[in-house]
């Protein structure tokens, strides 16, 4: 047709685009050629900085162009005047800034800057910073750039405040920002510390920081970040431990290393494996609520929050687990009730997850019977029929003398059960167990229910040898009865016992 | 760029007068405005002939964008403007047997009701006392009320505010860095006019800037309306409960087609009382009736959520609010269409009009007009504004007004951190009889005002004059002196005018010719999507199997075949070989 601007076909502008690119391939090859040759024989010109810089504005990543850079500006740095020098890595800037702009998130890169800087007689650090704004406004989760702040803003003496108002530009901007978060939490502490405890921040700012994190998760409650900065806010278990009283229970020095028990205050027990000659180390293992003891009033109003927040998302998992875990902080018994149906809903709206939240509850559990048990003063303990699939705390129960966990949907007794030096009788009759590496070295256990189990082989009751007291064992509704001569070959395993029920 | 279009279109008129006044055009456009230079360029870009003419010496019609002194003189033309006798001898003449003459107007009425005040001083007062008597003289035009605002003007605090106020004079000196548009519209960031800039690389004639917040004047003050996410978040009028309410119903929104059961109940009440039944604070239905849905207080649930839908969809595309303005002004559009149409070989000739069309009795089409100077050009289509329309082939004048007002202000509606956002404001009906106003703030980084300055229109659909609709809220929103003792005014000048909104109108209200394309003006909307639609099927209509638009290619992609002198620019060679273009293949 007539009167039709004639444009070249596809076809031809990728010939011509090919070429071109075939053109730029044999220049760089080239070029890197001569610059390895020049380094190997050790030349350390203008020359070489002239040719690694067209090479590295192409392709910033490539780390030995970069070193040998830095080979040649040490090298000329000698040989010139302190403006000269001035001068030379100035304008060794501008070249990053160029490099940054074909790859924002090149290491090389972002190394040599931070390199240069430290040789730069006089650095312009108000200029780094707003170079790092200006990354940090195109893509704010370009850690480089986070790192190389860090270093401009040490460096520079920004003050904190500063710094502050900088994560509340950033967090206005899109509170998504899990960095300027984090940023955040490292600040407060120390612009607004808690009287006494430094690492803390003080009453008043941390309102002012509930709201802002409400003013997040009423906005988008799906959004993690602002759930995992309210959760730091409420604080985390912090347990300082004391040790009163040094108890041995452990008989047999000789089989395995010396099990000592040390009780501490506020009710932690902590459990220190040690060898007898060297007591002092001690590995602690302690901590039973996850927020720490705010003021149960501003707990009180945070839960309110939350539960006004779950009224208009009833589906909202990350609200719910926080509900979960402030109820915990102000009382975990009376809110137990609440606590479980939250589970449960937890389960329905994540079930990706409802593993996890299986486990997490029965460490509840498990918390609030210990509670209940400390309160009534007995060393019996017992959770039955609660869901639980899994034990923990175990280092809490050290003086209970019965276990009952039956009908549950424990899966295995864990290897530290046998923490339980005191334990005289268990009942975990109706689970899944299939494994009992937990059950050794018991030395005081006497009688062991394990009804409708999965316990398949024999090998799998191999342990239970070690306990030495062992007389009763009850195995009706296991696999394990299927097995050929398994009356013979239990009482050959374990002699002592003599109520045996298969 | 003005200029350069401008002298790129009068010197390949000049070149080829001789050429087009014997050869037969395929679309000759007459008044370009945003619609016709939109078909214009597509034509063009398809390789028609294009002949743009244009009674006026600037570009754009009423999509026209004046400096301050342009504007001044396009005032003063208002005012003059008288019918031009007719020269129906000449043409006359040229018309042969077996054809008809269908006469144009040559008066376009389409602006009425003309009003200029102004409240700036003339001259930098340095005798507080003599403040009074100089600063009454105002130009170009000169009414009652401001003749009284001026005498009664007399600065509270005169020796530190008359030194920091702008004159008259200050605005006159520095017009040309004012870009004033007689249409004010924004663009919506996925409309059709930004999918049409995109697709035919004609984007690349401009430069935008983001609209930087939404306001909305409600209980008697201006706040910001928080529709993005960040602004909900940092929002400090809404509490946290309002938050998540306004969320939740802003991600329903987002894809409530697939959410039926929640507004079924609805399709026939109105969305403002959907919105009650959502159980949303009076706040939140204020924020989402009037300025994210942008709707009535009658218009319909569905219709209301996709405007809500569509205002959200633009989010985030290019910035926390959905809008974009081109720098430099609107009037802008026209003509970047009108550049890529002159590229591809279309020749523009202002101050020129063509007085009747030539009509072949048998067929009943246009096969040429006749221009004021006696010329007839042949051409195969015709696209008109409707402005140039006689009423006798009118079957319908059901048209509505649109009311406008434009201001410059020395002072932001609503001050803060940075003084240089675009700031659109959504003013619902302040008594229940009076239409809903949209005002769009413009700073100086806009290259539309000088600096120091804000350049403000105002557009509502007319219930009377435009100053009647308009005073009262500009009284509301700003401070005008008009007792005496205050301090000065911060609305330095103000224009009103209503412009004719055609666009109810299609080509069932003419009588007309087939060939001939009549197009609407601008309506009384936010953004231009109804032009373009319109530029969309005119040009579907002449050029049925013709793609609209397709992309401009690259300068390097095109190839060169004429080797002559005249090679200049892409297409220019073609057309000028071009003998008789066969567009009457349709």
């Amino acid at each position: 047709m007539h009167g039709r601007v004639k444009i070249k076909s596809t076809a031809q502008q990728e010939e011509e685009k090919r070429k071109e690119k075939e053109k730029k391939l044999k220049a760089f090859v080239s070029a890197r050629d001569a610059v390895l040759k020049k380094r190997s024989a050790g030349e350390h010109d203008e020359e070489a900085l002239q040719l690694t810089r067209q090479l590295l504005s192409s392709n910033p990543d490539f780390a030995t162009l970069w070193n040998y850079r830095r080979e040649v500006l040490l090298h000329l740095e000698t040989l010139r005047e302190k403006d000269e020098v001035q001068k030379l890595y100035e304008s060794e800037l501008h070249f990053i800034e160029a490099c940054l702009k074909v790859n924002p998130k090149s290491y090389g890169c972002w190394h040599h800057r931070t390199w240069v800087n430290t040789r730069l007689p006089q650095p312009d650090w108000t200029r780094e910073l707003g170079l790092c704004d200006r990354c940090l406004s195109l893509d704010e989760r370009n850690f480089h750039c986070w790192d190389y702040r860090r270093v401009v803003v040490k460096a520079s003496g920004v003050s904190v405040e500063q710094e502050l108002q900088f994560t509340d530009r950033l967090i206005g901007s899109n509170f998504s920002n899990y960095s300027s978060w984090h940023y955040r939490s490292t600040l407060l502490p120390q612009l607004h510390p808690q009287p006494f405890h430094s690492h803390r921040v003080c009453e008043e700012q941390l309102l002012k920081e509930y709201e802002l994190s409400h003013n997040a998760f009423f906005t988008d409650p799906n959004d993690q970040s602002a759930w995992f900065y309210y959760r730091w806010l409420l604080g985390r278990g912090v347990c300082v431990c004391v040790c009163l009283e040094l108890l041995c229970i452990c008989e047999d020095t000789s089989a395995h290393p010396m099990l000592c028990v040390c009780v501490c205050v506020y009710v932690c027990v902590c459990v220190c494996v040690c060898n007898l000659d060297d007591l002092h180390v001690c590995v602690c293992i302690c901590g039973r609520s996850e927020l720490s003891v705010e003021k149960s009033s501003v707990l009180q109003a945070e839960l309110q929050s939350c539960n006004q927040l779950l009224e208009l998302e009833p589906q909202n998992k990350w609200c719910l687990l926080t509900i979960i875990l402030l109820m915990r902080a102000l009382d975990p018994l009376g809110h137990e009730k609440e606590t479980l149906a939250h589970f449960q809903t937890l389960k329905e709206v994540d079930p990706m997850r409802s593993t996890y939240y299986s486990d997490l509850c029965s460490k509840f559990l498990i918390e609030n019977t210990i509670l209940k048990m400390e309160y009534a003063e007995v060393r019996v303990f017992s959770l039955s029929n609660k869901n639980l699939t899994t034990l923990c705390h175990l280092d809490q129960l050290l003086f209970v003398t019965h276990i009952n966990l039956s009908s549950n949907q424990l899966l295995r007794l864990p290897p530290h059960f046998a923490m339980l030096q005191c334990l005289e009788v268990l009942e975990a009759d109706d689970n899944a167990i299939e494994n009992l590496e937990g059950l050794y070295h018991l030395p005081k256990l006497e009688e062991v229910s394990l009804r409708n189990n999965q316990i398949c082989k024999l090998s799998d009751l191999e342990s239970l040898a070690s306990c030495t007291k062992l007389t009763r064992l009850d195995l009706r509704g296991n696999p394990v009865h299927r097995t050929a001569h398994i009356e013979s070959e239990l009482s050959q395993l374990l002699p002592r016992v003599t109520a045996l029920s298969l | 760029m003005a200029r350069i279009s401008q002298i790129e279109g009068n010197f390949q008129f000049r070149e080829r007068s001789q050429w087009w006044s014997v050869t037969m055009l395929s679309v000759c456009v007459h008044f370009p405005g945003l619609t016709e230079s939109v078909i214009a360029a597509a034509c063009s870009r398809v390789g028609q002939s294009v002949l743009h003419l244009d009674r006026r010496n600037y570009y754009a019609g009423n999509w026209a964008s004046f400096t301050f002194n342009g504007l001044l003189s396009w005032i003063e033309q208002y005012k003059q403007e008288v019918p031009i006798t007719e020269l129906e001898q000449v043409w006359r003449s040229l018309i042969d047997e077996g054809e008809d003459a269908v006469p144009l107007s040559a008066l376009d009425s389409s602006i009425s009701n003309l009003e200029v005040f102004c409240y700036a001083r003339l001259h930098e007062v340095s005798e507080p006392k003599e403040d009074q008597h100089t600063s009454d003289i105002s130009e170009p035009s000169q009414s009652q009320e401001e003749k009284e605002s001026q005498l009664s003007s007399s600065p509270a605090d005169p020796t530190v505010e008359v030194q920091k106020k702008i004159t008259y004079q200050k605005l006159v000196k520095e017009g040309r860095r004012f870009n004033i548009d007689l249409v004010s519209k924004l663009m919506y960031s996925r409309g059709a006019l930004v999918d049409l800039l995109i697709k035919s690389n004609v984007s690349r004639y401009a430069e935008f800037k983001n609209i930087g917040r939404i306001l909305t004047y409600r209980n008697g003050k201006v706040e910001q309306v928080p529709c993005s996410r960040a602004d909900v978040f940092a929002s400090k009028q809404l509490t946290v409960v309002e938050k998540r309410m306004l969320m939740k119903f802003l991600t329903f929104c987002l894809d409530f087609e697939q959410h039926p059961e929640e507004y079924q109940d609805y399709t026939e009440k109105p969305f403002r009382e959907f919105l009650k039944n959502k159980k949303l604070t009076e706040n939140l239905q204020h924020f989402i009736l009037h300025s994210i849905a942008m709707v009535t207080q009658h218009t319909l649930t569905e219709e209301g959520l996709k405007a809500t839908q569509h205002f959200l969809r633009c989010l985030g595309r290019y910035g926390n609010t959905p809008f974009l303005f081109p720098l430099y002004g609107l009037g802008e559009i026209p003509q970047c269409f009108c550049r890529m149409c002159a590229v591809f070989g279309g020749i523009y000739c202002l101050r020129h009009s063509v007085e009747c069309l030539v009509v072949d009795k048998v067929s009943n089409k246009v096969k040429a007009v006749i221009d004021t100077r006696g010329q007839r050009i042949s051409c195969s289509h015709f696209v008109v504004e409707d402005s140039y329309i006689r009423d006798e082939q009118r079957q319908s004048t059901a048209y509505r007004q649109i009311s406008r007002a434009v201001l410059i202000t020395d002072r932001s509606v609503l001050p803060s951190e940075s003084d240089q956002q675009i700031s659109m404001v959504t003013i619902p009906p302040l008594e229940s009889s009076a239409p809903a106003v949209r005002m769009v703030e413009l700073c100086s980084s806009s290259m539309t005002c000088m600096p120091g300055t804000y350049l403000v229109h105002l557009t509502c659909s007319s219930s009377g004059k435009a100053q009647e609709d308009l005073a009262p809220v500009i009284s509301q929103l700003f401070h005008v002196s008009t007792i005496p003792g205050e301090e000065p005014s911060e609305v330095l000048w103000v224009m009103y005018f209503n412009m004719r909104d055609t666009s109810a109108l299609d080509s069932s209200s003419y009588s007309l010719p087939s060939n001939v394309h009549v197009c609407t003006g601008p309506d009384d909307s936010l953004c231009s999507d109804y032009s373009i639609k319109l530029a969309e099927s005119v040009f579907h209509h002449i050029l049925p199997d013709e793609e609209f638009c397709p992309p401009a290619p690259n300068p390097e992609d095109i190839i060169y075949d004429g080797d002559g002198p005249q090679a200049k620019g892409p297409g220019f060679d073609e057309s000028t070989n071009t003998e008789c273009l066969e567009s009457s293949q349709e």
